[in-house]
């Protein structure tokens, strides 16, 4: 069951990442975007990460993308018109080679995962719930977490500067 | 077997009732408002206009389906379906009442726990925002582009105060489940004052004030009024939805309302006790059987003495039918079922009225207003509040 969900889910996840980059239609690849992080959510919800899920899907898919998709609709982008000219090269060596790359990038992964790591089966992780991330951040990751966050006022800080109307 | 039988059972049941219970909250807001304008609301189809949903149902379904032809199909399609999915997902993580025991079966009356339960609330009410965008996009027209715009910015904009006064109930009763934030409040302090969010001690203040800032922002993310700037009809002819008809426009008429019902619930379970009662067991177990028999009463009184014709035969068996629903409340098996549903309903529906009562009191703000509330003085304030609860959990421990 769960290793049938993760396939339908990667599948629709690649599908739309397929989708995002073949559409000339900015809100059109938006979507898609919202697509792929949907389902990557549902991913993260099968390994058990429940907060990583709700967070990926409120962060990601409620808040960024919708202020991409308020921009384009702001800027009424419209869609890209086709290139005239394609290289003749690129058209005839472009999928194969993208395979190719694909398949060399596999094979090396596969090859540096160490003999002795366990196999992650869907339904035994349990260690994602709101308190075990609560935990782990504010405990063992604290230095990064501090970091980041002072980091994310440096950056609000930087956009209240530069939004600021000059008087 | 049994698990997926009992939840087949619940998913029917809470599907039926949601759905009805929407239809049914157009006919109590146009009544609400007929009244407090001193008018009469729909009163033809049925007694008191009691089947006017119904009607009003039929005449969407058979309505024709204009396509216009200046619109992007695909997205003008998508629209509604995302809006009104999103809307109507959240009822699955809100609790109706404790664990129940029908026929030796033991089940909650939810139809899931998660331990993320308001972050799915959070998350659906987020993705909701993409219908209400696209249609505004996709329907190629300058007013449901502005109605779009206005609805998307707004919904991003209240939902930081909104997620932050949600965040300070969290911090009190430590955990996302709606089920455990409910068993949280569960209790009565000093013997008799129930540990609801906003009376819990020492919290009450603070919480009272996230509440307040909570409600604030469920108008904006509902897009009701007085922030129904996304549909001001005198500005933008219907906002968003200007070019959808017949069944689509159901979608987003029921979305809107499904918004409202399931940010309503989650109002009762952070800050009013969910199914909590008022006062403690022995004597809160009576509220429901004398308010309903009263108004049964009421009813078979007004009834014998009817002003037209037809309430000569209607109220007397509405009186009846309240009177039972009363006395069921007593029953052995169905009153754990019944009383700990009444007081959810009670409060639920309270916040519901509000709605309702604020629609037929306030104008519209303007929408700079609504920009400068929003960042000026909502954003702020909820942060402070979050700042005081936090110092309170920290220092008082939990």
């Amino acid at each position: 069951m769960d290793t049938l969900l993760f396939a339908l889910f990667a599948g629709i996840a690649i599908l739309s990442a397929v989708v995002m980059i073949m559409q000339r239609h900015p809100v059109s690849s938006a979507l898609a975007l919202v697509g792929v992080m949907g389902s990557l959510a549902i991913l993260y919800l099968l390994l058990g990460a429940t907060f990583i899920a709700a967070a990926q899907l409120i962060v990601y898919a409620g808040a960024i993308m919708v202020l991409f998709l308020f921009v384009i609709m702001l800027l009424n982008a419209g869609a890209e018109p086709k290139p005239l000219r394609q290289s003749f090269l690129a058209r005839a060596l472009g999928f194969p080679l993208g395979i190719a790359l694909i398949a060399i990038l596999g094979f090396l992964i596969q090859r540096t995962v160490p003999p002795d790591s366990v196999v992650v089966r869907f339904a035994d992780a349990k260690a994602g719930s709101p308190q075990d991330i609560g935990r782990a951040l504010f405990t063992q990751y604290l230095l990064p977490f501090e970091v980041t966050s002072v980091l994310v006022l440096i950056a609000i800080l930087g956009a209240v500067v530069l939004a600021r109307k000059e008087t | 077997m049994n698990f997926y039988l009992v939840t087949m059972i619940k998913l029917g049941l809470v599907a039926f009732v949601f759905l009805t219970a929407l239809a049914y909250l157009q006919w109590i807001e146009r009544k609400v408002i007929a009244h407090v304008q001193l008018r009469v609301g729909p009163n033809r189809v049925g007694p008191h206009g009691l089947l006017q949903p119904l009607t009003d149902t039929i005449k969407l379904l058979t309505k024709e389906d204009l396509l216009p032809g200046h619109v992007n199909k695909f997205f003008y399609f998508i629209a509604p379906i995302l809006s009104v999915s999103c809307a109507l997902v959240g009822i699955s993580v809100i609790p109706f009442g404790p664990k129940i025991n029908v026929f030796g079966v033991e089940t909650y009356m939810q139809l899931t726990d998660l331990n993320i339960g308001v972050l799915v609330l959070l998350a659906a009410s987020g993705l909701g925002v993409y219908g209400v965008a696209l249609a505004g996009w996709a329907s190629n027209n300058k007013y449901s582009l502005l109605g779009g715009l206005r609805a998307s910015a707004q919904m991003i904009s209240y939902e930081l105060p909104l997620s932050l006064a949600i965040a300070i109930p969290l911090l009190v009763y430590n955990s996302l489940s709606m089920r455990e934030i409910v068993e949280a409040q569960n209790r009565f302090q000093f013997g008799f004052i129930p540990a609801w969010g906003i009376f819990q001690f020492p919290y009450a203040p603070f919480l009272f004030i996230a509440f307040i800032i909570f409600l604030i922002g469920a108008f904006a993310e509902t897009n009701r009024i007085p922030f129904d700037l996304p549909e001001a009809e005198n500005e933008l002819v219907a906002g968003f939805h200007t070019e959808y008809a017949s069944m689509k426009f159901a979608a987003f008429f029921m979305a809107e309302y499904a918004n409202m019902v399931n940010i309503c619930c989650l109002a009762t379970h952070l800050f009013l006790g969910g199914w909590v009662p008022l006062f403690p067991a022995p004597y809160s177990d009576f509220v429901p059987v004398a308010l309903f028999v009263a108004s049964g009463a009421m009813m078979i009184f007004h009834g014998l003495n009817p002003r037209i014709k037809m309430d000569g035969y209607t109220l007397p068996a509405f009186g009846v039918v309240f009177i039972g629903l009363g006395l069921a409340h007593m029953a052995p098996v169905l009153k754990d079922i019944l009383v700990p549903l009444f007081w959810f309903l009670a409060k639920a529906g309270f916040l519901l009225f509000l709605y309702i009562w604020v629609r037929a009191t306030l104008p519209r703000f303007r929408y700079d207003q609504l920009m400068d509330f929003a960042w000026i003085q909502m954003f702020p304030a909820s942060l402070a509040c979050l700042f005081a609860v936090g110092f309170i959990v920290a220092w008082w421990g939990l």
